[in-house]
């Protein structure tokens, strides 16, 4: 058991290497939300981007050489009861989870941890709008009615139906899957603050939030994207979905 | 002469109980990562388990809702019972790595009275780490372009093994029901 363990772990270590990054220069980004709350825009660095979601296949990997993170092992305050509860077991996928499919019932602290475990860190929001601001030709696609039917069409279907493989079309970058098949973690989940009162902008929040109050969201026709953000900020950072996985990104 | 010593030592026991016992599986102290507080001491996140206390986030250049955070935390040790008070500790941790130097921790705690060692002011350079404290206390923070932060603010009540008991998001006053639950953890620890 020992041997398969660190077996494993070699074979870990080779898909670690193997995981896909490609390059996204830097820039100054009209995210839906403003960097000061008001209007101001987001200034990216560059990073590179993990080209899919992480998959069953490779998180297996994850926590066969990370036992800690092995479902039974993670405390309820690092990951809730449903954690990998689609996996056959601990340490197997079985048949409701393909080895393709992008994995869900991932609680932020654990896509966190597997991210540190390949050099890498969770996107910042501003990072992943920017990445999924790109169609197959241009980078910044938001504004084309296409675009937003697209993004759109995904949030429509139902949930019942079984997640798809990674591996969609590439944007722009390279970059796959940003939209169309699972919601992801970002690294600042905890720092879209968007309220239910923050379409008040003037005295309500000024106690709750301290600073600029409450982010007032722009670009209230990219509701596509809008609906991510109040998604992501209504979450706890252990919680788990069976429609929220992950990527990871690199500082260069 | 015996008996004294075995008073000593069941005391000594009972008080350090704790390092015995597993964690609990909901306590904030599964994560674990070093701080500094303001006098420079180097400790450990989960080297508070033991303590019953309140803890909030912040940052000393806020000249907003933050002193009222403080404020509220004073106001709050002083509504409880006499006698409890002393046994309740108070943390608050920095939001900014970078401007919120030991030093400034250190005047900022002389500047607002807040003696030791009931308070303990904290700092990290890592902002991930920050990032993760803020994640189990379930405060939410964005920095702003200008250095400053915008953020959550609330108080949240540890009891000894670090399990969230209560939370307020009362500030500037007193909550009777926060002061309440603060009363009851003290009363069985």
């Amino acid at each position: 058991m020992r041997g398969l363990i660190f077996l494993a772990s070699m074979l870990w270590s080779l898909v670690a290497a193997a995981a896909d990054y490609v390059p996204l220069p830097g820039g100054v980004f009209n995210s839906v939300l403003p960097a000061d709350g008001q209007a101001a825009p987001a200034r990216i660095a560059s990073f590179a981007m993990r080209t899919e979601p992480v998959t069953n296949e490779q998180f297996l990997s994850f926590v066969l050489a990370h036992p800690a993170w092995r479902k039974g092992e993670v405390p309820p305050v690092l990951a809730d009861g449903g954690y990998l509860s689609h996996w056959e077991s601990a340490v197997s996928l079985g048949e409701r989870a393909l080895p393709e499919q992008p994995v869900t019932r991932v609680s932020w602290f654990a896509a966190r941890a597997f991210c540190e475990s390949e050099g890498a860190r969770l996107p910042s929001w501003y990072e992943w709008e920017y990445a999924a601001a790109a169609d197959a030709h241009r980078t910044d696609a938001r504004t084309d009615p296409a675009w937003r039917e697209r993004v759109l069409a995904w949030y429509g279907r139902t949930s019942a139906t079984s997640l798809g493989a990674v591996g969609g079309d590439a944007n722009v970058y390279g970059v796959r899957d940003l939209h169309g098949l699972v919601w992801e973690w970002v690294d600042d989940f905890n720092a879209l603050m968007v309220s239910a009162d923050s379409r008040d902008q003037n005295d309500a929040d000024k106690a709750k939030f301290c600073g600029a109050g409450a982010l007032a969201m722009q670009q209230k026709e990219n509701y596509a994207t809008l609906m991510r953000v109040a998604m992501l900020s209504a979450l706890k950072a252990s919680d788990t979905t069976r429609n929220l996985g992950f990527r990871c990104v690199r500082s260069p | 002469m015996k008996r004294w010593l075995a008073l000593v030592l069941l005391l000594v026991m009972t008080g350090g109980a704790f390092g015995g016992s597993p964690l609990p599986g909901d306590s904030v102290y599964q994560f674990n990562t070093g701080l500094t507080d303001q006098n420079g001491h180097v400790w450990h996140w989960a080297d508070r388990r033991g303590h019953v206390q309140i803890v909030s986030m912040f940052y000393t250049s806020c000249t907003m809702v933050c002193p009222m955070i403080v404020d509220t935390m004073k106001l709050t040790t002083l509504a409880l019972d006499a006698k409890d008070r002393s046994r309740l500790d108070l943390l608050l941790v920095s939001f900014d790595t970078t401007r919120d130097t030991t030093a400034v921790l250190r005047n900022y705690a002389s500047l607002r009275k807040l003696p030791e060692p009931q308070w303990t002011l904290a700092r990290t350079d890592h902002a991930g780490d920050i990032r993760q404290i803020a994640a189990l206390l379930g405060l939410q923070y964005r920095q702003l372009p200008d250095g400053d932060f915008n953020h959550s603010s609330e108080l949240v009540l540890l009891d000894a093994d670090g399990r969230i008991v209560a939370r307020t998001t009362v500030i500037g006053r007193v909550d009777p029901e926060f002061v309440q639950a603060v009363d009851k953890t003290l009363a069985v620890h």
